[in-house]
């Protein structure tokens, strides 16, 4: 990345903040309930339906905005609600990523819309409990929440958890019933997570409406995969690493991401994470050993390839600076599906260097970037210390809360005069540093402890 | 919205919830706050098949300590608290940090002062076997399978440095 390209990036695409500005008023309805509205958040919800005006969402949003005001709220208004928001952000995510795109000079694949249909049978009454539970945080607000109504989503989210098809749901309506959780009374708390609650909650309403598109027919690729770096996502209760590369197959030189994701529970931190994917020996041996893949018939659908480790081989070493400095500005990016379109998504491989320090502003020819060091996993080796320390990153591009910062997923350092070099999937065979293997050691293996207690007491 | 002090109720990936510190799990597998509660399960000393359920409430501080089929802890009586209990106490503050124990039972426990005796209560009766279920529902989450499906919801849900190491 040069610092042109950064100097590019400054300044927010024009109606990016009145736009936000709109959602901010459907968020300020939710914090204090949709059962009772008052003239004022009313008037917001209408100036959110009256931006949608002319768009297909418009008529629908105007009536559901209507409707609340006027006291009622049930299951198509709050439908049209998040709807709404999820068209907003939509829009504000496609003008950052454009600028992105442009900034970096990054040639993105046109979406298109997949062929067939729906995504296939879920049990409706799944849903339909998932929607309801979110009514109910909705017409109560997140000042309204308390423990029965936390408790209120046990039974559904631990069937919705028992369905595969609906693992997209689960893992997010528990992510936020955790946070609510701990939470409670979220009354007396001091301050409310206002933005990422109403965005968890909207598209939880959207994941849990009936009959959502399907991913249409995947594409099969055969190719070599190199890895570029690994973004680790996780609450207490799940585990996602998300691997991006780039993929050289017969449809050309593509940037790409592959992942698995895992259960788990809170206790499960740090190192010990990985033991959960321990069922795709060949992913982790090319994380840890920085090794390209050999994939063969892999399906490839809006940039993902799904993994599956019998159809892969791991091939020579592959240096990933090597490959963001030789193939990232080459590569061509996949459009993102619609229903994923919200800036949080935002996570654009880079490559930075030469760039000077400053506690966490680099500058690159006098423009400056913020690094999100809080970011890092403790699953892996990179420390602010190190990053710090850095005079090549790789790294992630992601905007949230009105700027874009860089997540590091790897950096070359000099510490002591030598060379360092530390990525985050460098334990994803285990770690490797003696002084955090003594340190995990400490509370033994929480994880085969746990799955022996759920072997003898959940088969009793 | 100015670009660099944008408010922390605008971030999409506000940090709501700390990640918890490692510890051993042999002796209390399973530790929470919630339902107002401090409760969890600890392993007998000298059973292996026998658990206790026990559990602390917020500003009231009544405790119960029982076997998950409901026999009462025989080392708890009226105004004391048993081992099980302290164990309870101190695994949570190995996992939660002192602060989010104390400000969620709502005691104050100043410096040097050990959290349990900071809470004069007394035995009160406690859903044993509500707790004892969440255990389970807690331990089931390791025999739900793995997805190669991508979960962009995760993208809300960085992984952190806080915490750990």
């Amino acid at each position: 990345m040069l610092g042109v390209q950064l100097a590019a990036l400054v300044g927010t695409p024009a109606g990016v903040e009145e736009a936000l500005g709109l959602a901010d008023g459907l968020d300020d309805a939710l914090v204090h309930g949709l059962g009772r509205l008052g003239e004022q958040r009313a008037a917001a919800l209408a100036a959110l339906a009256g931006a949608l005006e002319g768009s297909p969402l418009g008529r629908p949003v105007s009536e559901a905005t209507g409707k609340l005001a006027a006291g009622s709220v049930a299951d198509e208004q709050i439908a049209a609600l998040a709807g709404a928001r999820a068209a907003v952000f939509g829009a504000v995510h496609d003008a950052l990523l454009a600028r992105l795109d442009a900034a970096l000079g990054r040639e993105r694949a046109a979406w298109e819309e997949p062929a067939g249909t729906g995504g296939g049978d879920v049990p409706a009454n799944l849903l339909s409990g998932c929607r309801s539970w979110l009514n109910e945080l909705a017409i109560a607000g997140w000042r309204g929440v308390d423990h029965d109504l936390v408790s209120a989503s046990d039974q559904t989210l631990e069937a919705v958890l028992a369905e595969p098809r609906l693992r997209r749901l689960g893992v997010l309506l528990d992510g936020l019933a955790a946070e609510l959780r701990a939470s409670c009374p979220v009354a007396t708390m001091d301050r409310l997570p206002v933005r990422r609650w109403a965005d968890l909650w909207a598209r939880g309403v959207l994941l849990a409406q009936p009959g959502l598109p399907g991913g249409g027919a995947p594409e099969t690729v055969s190719g070599r995969l190199l890895p570029l770096g690994v973004d680790v996502h996780e609450h207490g209760t799940a585990v996602q690493i998300e691997v991006h590369g780039v993929l050289e197959s017969s449809g050309g030189t593509r940037l790409v991401r592959t992942g698995v994701a895992a259960p788990k529970v809170d206790t499960i931190v740090g190192p010990a994470v990985w033991q959960l994917l321990g069922g795709h020996p060949v992913l982790m041996a090319a994380l840890a050993e920085r090794r390209s893949v050999t994939v063969q018939d892999l399906p490839l659908s809006a940039g993902h390839l799904r993994w599956d480790d019998a159809r892969a081989t791991l091939a020579e070493a592959a240096d990933p600076f090597a490959t963001a400095r030789l193939m990232l500005a080459g590569s061509v990016a996949p459009a993102v599906p619609p229903l994923e379109r919200h800036p949080v998504r935002i996570s654009e491989p880079v490559l930075v260097e030469g760039h000077t320090v400053n506690g966490t502003t680099w500058s690159l020819d006098g423009h400056e970037i913020e690094v999100d060091v809080e970011r890092l996993p403790s699953c892996g080796p990179l420390t602010p210390a190190l990053v710090a320390a850095s005079t090549s990153c790789i790294g992630l591009l992601r905007w949230d809360g009105g700027r874009w910062r860089l997540q590091p997923l790897a950096v070359q350092a000099t510490v002591k005069k030598k060379p360092v070099e530390a990525h985050t999937g460098d334990w994803a065979l285990g770690p490797t540093d003696p002084k955090v293997v003594k340190a995990v050691a400490k509370s033994g293996d929480v994880v085969t402890v746990l799955r022996e207690r759920a072997g003898r007491l959940l088969r009793k | 919205m100015n670009a660099d002090t944008a408010a922390w109720e605008q971030h999409s990936a506000a940090r709501v919830v700390p990640p918890v510190e490692p510890r051993k799990l042999a002796k209390v597998p399973f530790v929470e706050l919630a339902d107002g509660r401090l409760q969890g399960v600890v392993s007998s000393g000298s059973d292996a098949a026998r658990v206790y359920v026990s559990s602390i409430t917020a500003s009231t501080y009544g405790f119960s300590c029982s076997t998950n089929n409901n026999r009462p802890c025989g080392g708890l009586s009226g105004y004391y608290t048993c081992k099980h209990l302290q164990a309870l106490a101190d695994e949570a503050v190995r996992q939660y940090g002192l602060d989010r124990v104390a400000r969620y039972l709502r005691v104050e426990v100043g410096e040097g002062e050990n959290l349990i005796d900071r809470m004069k209560g007394r035995r009160e009766p406690a859903p044993a076997a509500v707790v004892f279920s969440r255990f389970l529902r807690h331990l089931a989450y390791l025999e739900l399978p793995e997805t190669v499906e991508p979960l962009p919801e995760m993208h809300w849900f960085p992984s952190s440095s806080a915490g750990v190491r």
